[in-house]
């Protein structure tokens, strides 16, 4: 296990979320727990956004029936490497559905940031960007640069073929708190108001 | 060897819950395959109008309806007793963001089960679900499937509660793996 690798990585968060929500204004965004959810909330916190602060494991299958309830909406996950790998076997339910309109991005710092940054799996013999591809997942990439972040922007922006998956190697960082509404009926709420869609109502017999 | 229950008289009451979820224009059907729901889940993946997925684990299935009923569409899940206890923590999001569930599980552990390795969530399914805050019911007559699958989704779907119908074993053909 090399624990210093991952302190002098060039990707930085933050830095990462800005410039995806830069990207993608009009996506649809799921945040796993933790350092990805403030994350995503330092780059604007916005109705369209569900910040997670608890369901570990469930970002990817959140996104995954967002975004075939929503087929022409652009759908991306953001997540970190430990909720991920708690969640890994979605990404064979992802690769089976293939909706076209999901991407996911991990943002793999190989820590567990809100526990002491003790070391994920992925700081020694893990590589998720395989799993995903042996899930099935047709596109996938690992991204660990300032130029290869720029490549990718337009595939995370449209509707492509099928879904993608996506590791930025990011570094470890200390950062401050951004913090999203922690209410979660809010987080629903303003999200279900902002996308537009109707529900038939039933009658009861 | 292969089972017999694959090939041994099935119950229809599984038409009753398809006819509610075409009723309440359930679109998304996630599962992890079952034994009891094998009808349904046919059924429901030979729909046109309808995505049938299929899990990994049940934990899967709560995130996923969750983020459909972001989405505005509705789904439904179906599971047997043992992935009840999968899904614990998961539950956790329903509570908090007060997103409807509909539950079917079809029970094992129960009325002649074969396999004494399902006794302790035979037993446990009913408190983990009221512990998680779901409306539990549970049907033991063929006649009662319709009625209660009606109950379950108007209470999802109109009420924005969790709701889960347990289906008895007795209503299922008795799995005696070739004994």
């Amino acid at each position: 296990m090399d624990l210093k690798r991952a302190e002098t990585r060039e990707l930085h968060r933050r830095n990462v979320a800005q410039t995806i929500a830069s990207a993608c204004p009009n996506a649809l965004v799921i945040a796993g727990l933790g350092s990805t959810a403030w994350d995503v909330t330092a780059a604007g916190d916005r109705d369209l956004n569900f910040p997670l602060w608890g369901a570990m494991g469930g970002a990817v299958p959140m996104g995954l029936g967002l975004a075939l309830a929503q087929p022409t909406r652009k759908v991306l996950v953001i997540t970190g490497d430990g909720e991920m790998l708690m969640g890994v076997g979605s990404l064979a339910t992802v690769a089976l559905e293939a909706p076209p309109n999901l991407s996911i991005c991990v943002f793999d710092n190989e820590r567990y940031g809100e526990t002491g940054m003790q070391a994920t799996h992925t700081a020694a013999t893990t590589d998720l960007e395989k799993m995903a591809e042996g899930a099935g997942i047709p596109e996938t990439d690992t991204i660990c640069t300032e130029g290869d972040l720029i490549d990718v922007l337009p595939r995370l922006a449209c509707i492509g073929d099928g879904p993608s998956f996506h590791v930025f190697k990011v570094c470890v960082e200390h950062l401050d708190f951004v913090l999203p509404p922690k209410d979660g009926v809010i987080l629903k709420e303003r999200f279900r108001a902002a996308l537009p869609g109707t529900e038939t109502v039933i009658q009861e017999q | 060897m292969i089972e017999e229950s694959a090939e041994i008289f099935q119950p229809e009451w599984w038409r009753d819950i398809y006819d509610a979820f075409k009723r309440w224009e359930v679109i998304q059907v996630a599962y992890v395959p079952d034994a009891g729901h094998r009808e349904l889940i046919t059924a429901c993946l030979e729909d046109q109008s309808m995505t049938a997925i299929a899990l990994t684990t049940e934990e899967e299935g709560i995130a996923l309806l969750s983020g459909a009923w972001l989405g505005h569409a509705r789904g439904a899940l179906l599971m047997q007793s043992s992935g009840v206890g999968n899904c614990v923590n998961m539950m956790s999001l329903l509570a908090t963001c007060q997103f409807p569930l509909a539950m079917f599980v079809t029970m094992r552990g129960q009325h002649q089960e074969f396999n004494p390795w399902q006794l302790p969530m035979g037993r446990t399914v009913e408190p983990v679900l009221k512990g998680a805050g779901f409306e539990v019911t549970t049907a033991h007559q063929p006649r009662d499937v319709g009625p209660m699958s009606e109950a379950v989704l108007a209470g999802a779907f109109m009420h924005e509660q969790t709701q889960a119908l347990l289906l008895h074993q007795s209503l299922m053909p008795v799995k005696t793996f070739g004994k």
